[in-house]
């Protein structure tokens, strides 16, 4: 069957260009249907195969099936094949009005399509009740550019409320879209929480993986020489139009020990994360959830010796806002 | 069928003179409405006589010379108001009324602080009066005048707007009537324009900017998991299906009801435009969509349409109950209420965030009924450009998009990224999707109107009256995909954009070509050519229906054959607002053939 279908699609691709001429020829030949059913795959086949590989044919024969199926009767004209006129490089309008100002009018309409904004948004803002000092942490972004290269910047950290600030980072990136879906991150990023202060390069994919998960992925390379990765990956959950329920994780790992950090090589760190936000407005939404985090490996070890839990959890209460 | 006219015409000259009173002391009221605009008028003299040509009564001009001033407004719906732009201080601007054959001069004064524009679309006018800044003319500076001048070469609805800086969103739009040079012979006792538009307070530069940060900021009506357990919309495979290609179901409309009020002739439901009748008359009314996002499915519950004109041209008068009209698309009908009785005119957004109800009375007072809002539509395979038809299914009727749909597709998955199936189309992230089996969809009703149980039009029921012009065969044809992505909000014809530098598309005068419009998104585009009308390829050949837009539904094609026979340069694009701004646009170029291609 496939054989015998493949077989009259080819060799109604061979004839094609005979058989138009003969249609023009012949007035009536355009009112017997069966022949115009051919025609309308030739059309395609004689459109398409002329540029492209004996792959593309299969594009052609897709074609050709819905005019068999009779989907719509685009099928009764036959076109011909006729090569396209090259394209002019004169200005017609230049002819009727100031030149110079047809110039300047063209370049504002070339400028009016390339986009150029800017976006702040923060993310995360919160409140963390925890079992021993109460905490706060804080996710914000930003972006300013076109849609295609941007620069990005972003800033996160945490701490407990009457002890120095534990993790604070700041970031910045250029962003530039690889593709529909993933960005590659190419930046610097400063820490400035308790201990010493690192400066990173940053290195990193971020974007939007199947079934709408929000995935970033960088790895970061110190002054000091010292390697490191974080994976994070969110996903909403639309319960209502206006109520999401956000799970969040982020694992981060590092290639050595960094003791003066308290970083042990290997996994670092794992965060689990759960927020049910409502959407008061798209750029306002109240949030409560859960945080959990715990030391992994040597990095734990440090921990518990230096008389900190290797976990912790914390009910969060926070806010979503764009600016 | 016309048996009932001669006694209505007399009828008619008394409703004429009542219309002059009413007309102005409602001008004195409501001054931001011309007198066309406004409720309870009694609409324009019919029967092709043309009653109101030749004056200038309160918001109509007319007559070989005509000033327009645009100028800065404040423009209010029910409690929102915003800064808008109007036209001789009227938003919608003024009726341009003229007649087939006659010339006219248009001045048009620039009041703003931005330059300004006026496009006539859907006029057969010379390139260099059709209003496109940087194609056409330099575009009206502030303080400018600039004066149009052309000849008015046939008849119809049409309209007027700005083609700068996304101005008609904020009001910059009007109607144009243009009466044949000899009567028609569709005959009506009253006519009335109803120009459908959608407006928000929100100026269209910071939408775009919400909707480049979050592409479906205004969509509040998406799937949920709420929705799951009360067992609507999609399956829970389906939505898994559907969340893998990272495509939205109920990605129908990109700005919505969430912002935005729908009006007709200026006036939301709240303000009840009203158009009078007495029973048994013929009113003809001139549907123009002048939208900057919103197409609409327009319906007069309980009075069947017969549809006189689609674009300005005639067709074969076809009855209907509804039809999806796209933005920039104009359609004349004929209804025929024989009971005194109020009937809602209906334009309900394709996404069903909102309608607008305007009422068609035999006394000013009445309100016709407001429909509830129908369930929001759920896009299918069909809109993802899988043409079910074209495949071999599975037992159970489902397909699997990991394999081949059919053999005849042997070697292609169902990849809704498969560039080699558009070779036309530059790859990049501006494109996220290519239809794998786009569908010929000029047959299908419109998006959401699939299992409507009443008549619904669809671009096949047309037929136009007269004999198509050029009746040669194209000699050639031309692939135009619309791309996008929703996500990144980039919209691009062939995956190019003219500011990323894309060439004009080229034809040679007094060509004829054949044009695919291959939509390779998930929402529908009207797409609009200037400095001309095309035949859409649907029935036999001879009577296709001639249009200046036509909506390409999601995933699908539409063909049409164009003769190129305006030289100069012309502006081609959806007429979408902001995917235009955003990138889907192109220039078209009409050129005396001087040898082959390079």
């Amino acid at each position: 069957m496939m054989a015998l279908r493949n077989a009259l699609l080819v060799g109604a691709a061979l004839i094609a260009t005979p058989l138009a001429a003969q249609e023009a020829q012949d007035p009536h030949a355009g009112h017997d249907m069966s022949q115009m059913q051919g025609m309308d795959g030739m059309d395609h086949s004689a459109h398409d195969m002329s540029a492209t590989s004996a792959d593309q044919a299969d594009g052609t024969m897709q074609g050709m099936d819905h005019s068999a199926h009779g989907a719509q009767p685009a099928s009764s004209d036959e076109v011909g094949t006729a090569p396209a006129p090259s394209v002019p490089t004169d200005h017609p309008a230049d002819a009727f009005w100031d030149a110079s100002r047809m110039a300047r009018a063209r370049a504002d309409l070339s400028r009016e399509g390339s986009f150029i904004g800017n976006a702040l948004i923060a993310d995360r803002l919160e409140y963390r009740a925890a079992k021993g000092l109460d905490g706060y942490a804080w996710q914000v972004m930003g972006w300013v550019g076109g849609d295609i290269d941007r620069l990005s910047f972003e800033t996160e950290g945490e701490g407990a409320f009457g002890e120095s600030l534990e993790t604070g980072e700041v970031r910045a990136a250029w962003r530039h879209a690889l593709d529909p879906w993933w960005n590659l991150e190419l930046g610097a990023r400063q820490d400035f929480a308790a201990g010493p202060d690192r400066t990173y390069a940053v290195v990193g994919i971020e974007g939007l993986a199947p079934y709408w998960f929000e995935i970033g992925a960088h790895a970061f390379i110190s002054n000091k020489g010292d390697v490191h990765f974080r994976l994070e990956a969110e996903h909403d959950m639309r319960l209502t139009q206006r109520l999401i329920l956000q799970p969040s994780v982020e694992i981060d790992a590092a290639a050595q020990d960094v003791p003066e950090l308290g970083i042990g090589a290997g996994f670092e760190k794992v965060e689990l994360g759960a927020r049910l936000r409502y959407e008061v407005a798209r750029e306002f939404a109240p949030y409560v959830g859960v945080h959990w985090e715990r030391k992994l490996g040597q990095t734990a070890r440090w921990a518990r010796a230096n008389g900190d839990g290797a976990s912790a959890v914390s009910a969060v209460f926070g806010i979503r806002a764009w600016f | 069928m016309h048996d009932a006219y001669p006694q209505l015409m007399d009828n008619n000259l008394t409703l004429n003179r009542r219309h002059i009173l009413l007309g102005t002391g409602a001008l004195a009221l409501t001054p931001l409405f011309p007198a066309w605009a406004q409720s309870g008028h009694s609409g324009h003299g019919g029967g092709g006589s043309g009653a109101m040509a030749g004056r200038n009564t309160g918001g109509t001009l007319s007559g070989e010379t005509i000033a327009l001033s645009i100028g800065d407004a404040r423009y209010s719906v029910g409690k929102r108001s915003a800064s808008a732009i109007a036209v001789n201080g009227t938003i919608p601007a003024p009726l341009i009324r003229l007649r087939e054959g006659q010339n006219v001069r248009i001045a048009v004064t620039n009041t703003l602080k931005q330059q300004s524009s006026i496009h006539w679309h859907g006029l057969l006018v010379p390139f260099q009066m059709d209003g496109v800044p940087g194609v056409s003319f330099p575009g009206i500076d502030p303080g400018e005048t600039f004066t149009y001048e052309f000849p008015v070469r046939h008849s119809g609805t049409f309209w007027y707007h700005s083609h700068s800086g996304m101005q008609e969103a904020v009001g910059l739009y009007g109607p144009i009537v243009i009466d044949p040079a000899t009567p028609d012979n569709v005959l009506f006792d009253r006519e009335y324009v109803l120009m459908l538009a959608d407006w928000s307070p929100i100026d269209p530069h910071p939408q775009l900017k919400k909707l480049k940060t979050m592409g479906g900021y205004f969509n509040w009506q998406r799937q949920t998991v709420g929705g799951l357990i009360a067992g609507k919309d999609q399956s829970l495979k389906d939505r898994l299906e559907w969340a893998k290609m990272r495509m939205d179901a109920t990605d129908i409309s990109d700005v919505t009801g969430a912002t935005y009020s729908f009006l007709i002739n200026g006036h939301d439901t709240a303000a009840n435009w009203t158009a009078l009748f007495a029973p048994g008359e013929r009113i003809k009314l001139r549907i123009i969509n002048a939208s900057a996002m919103t197409n609409f499915n327009f319906r007069i519950p309980g009075l069947p349409m017969t549809v006189v004109a689609a674009d300005g041209c005639n067709v074969v008068p076809i009855e209907t109950d509804e039809f999806q009209i796209g933005i920039a698309e104009t359609y004349d009908v004929i209804v025929q209420p024989t009971e005194a009785a109020a009937f809602g005119i209906v334009a309900e957004a394709i996404d069903r965030s909102g309608l607008v109800r305007a009422t068609l009375a035999p006394q000013i007072g009445m309100t016709g009924s407001v429909p509830k809002l129908r369930q929001r539509p759920i896009l299918t395979m069909r809109d993802m450009g899988m043409d079910m038809a074209g495949m071999d299914m599975g037992s159970g009727g489902e397909i699997d998009l990991s394999k081949p749909a059919n053999e005849s597709m042997a070697g292609h998955s169902m990849d809704m990224r498969d560039l080699s199936l558009a070779p036309g189309v530059k790859p990049g992230p501006g494109v996220a999707t290519i239809s794998p089996s786009p569908a010929d969809r000029l047959a299908d009703r419109g998006t959401g109107l699939e299992n409507e149980e009443h008549r619904v039009l669809t671009y096949a029921d047309l037929r136009s009256r007269e004999a198509s012009p050029d009746q040669r065969k194209p000699t050639r044809q031309i692939d135009v995909n619309l791309t996008a992505n929703m996500e990144r909000y980039m919209w691009s014809i062939d995956g190019e954009t003219i500011s990323g530098g894309a060439d004009p598309i080229p034809f040679r005068t007094g060509e004829r070509v054949r044009v695919n419009l291959i939509n390779h998104t998930m929402m529908p585009h009207p797409i609009h050519l200037h400095g001309h009308f095309f035949e859409l390829v649907t029935g036999d050949p001879g009577n296709r229906p001639r249009k200046h837009t036509v909506n390409v539904l999601p995933g699908g094609k539409a063909s049409f054959d164009l003769t190129a026979d305006a030289e100069g340069d012309w502006a081609f694009h959806c007429h979408m607002l902001l995917h235009m701004h955003a990138g889907m646009m192109r220039i078209v170029t009409v050129r005396a053939d001087k040898g082959a291609a390079a």
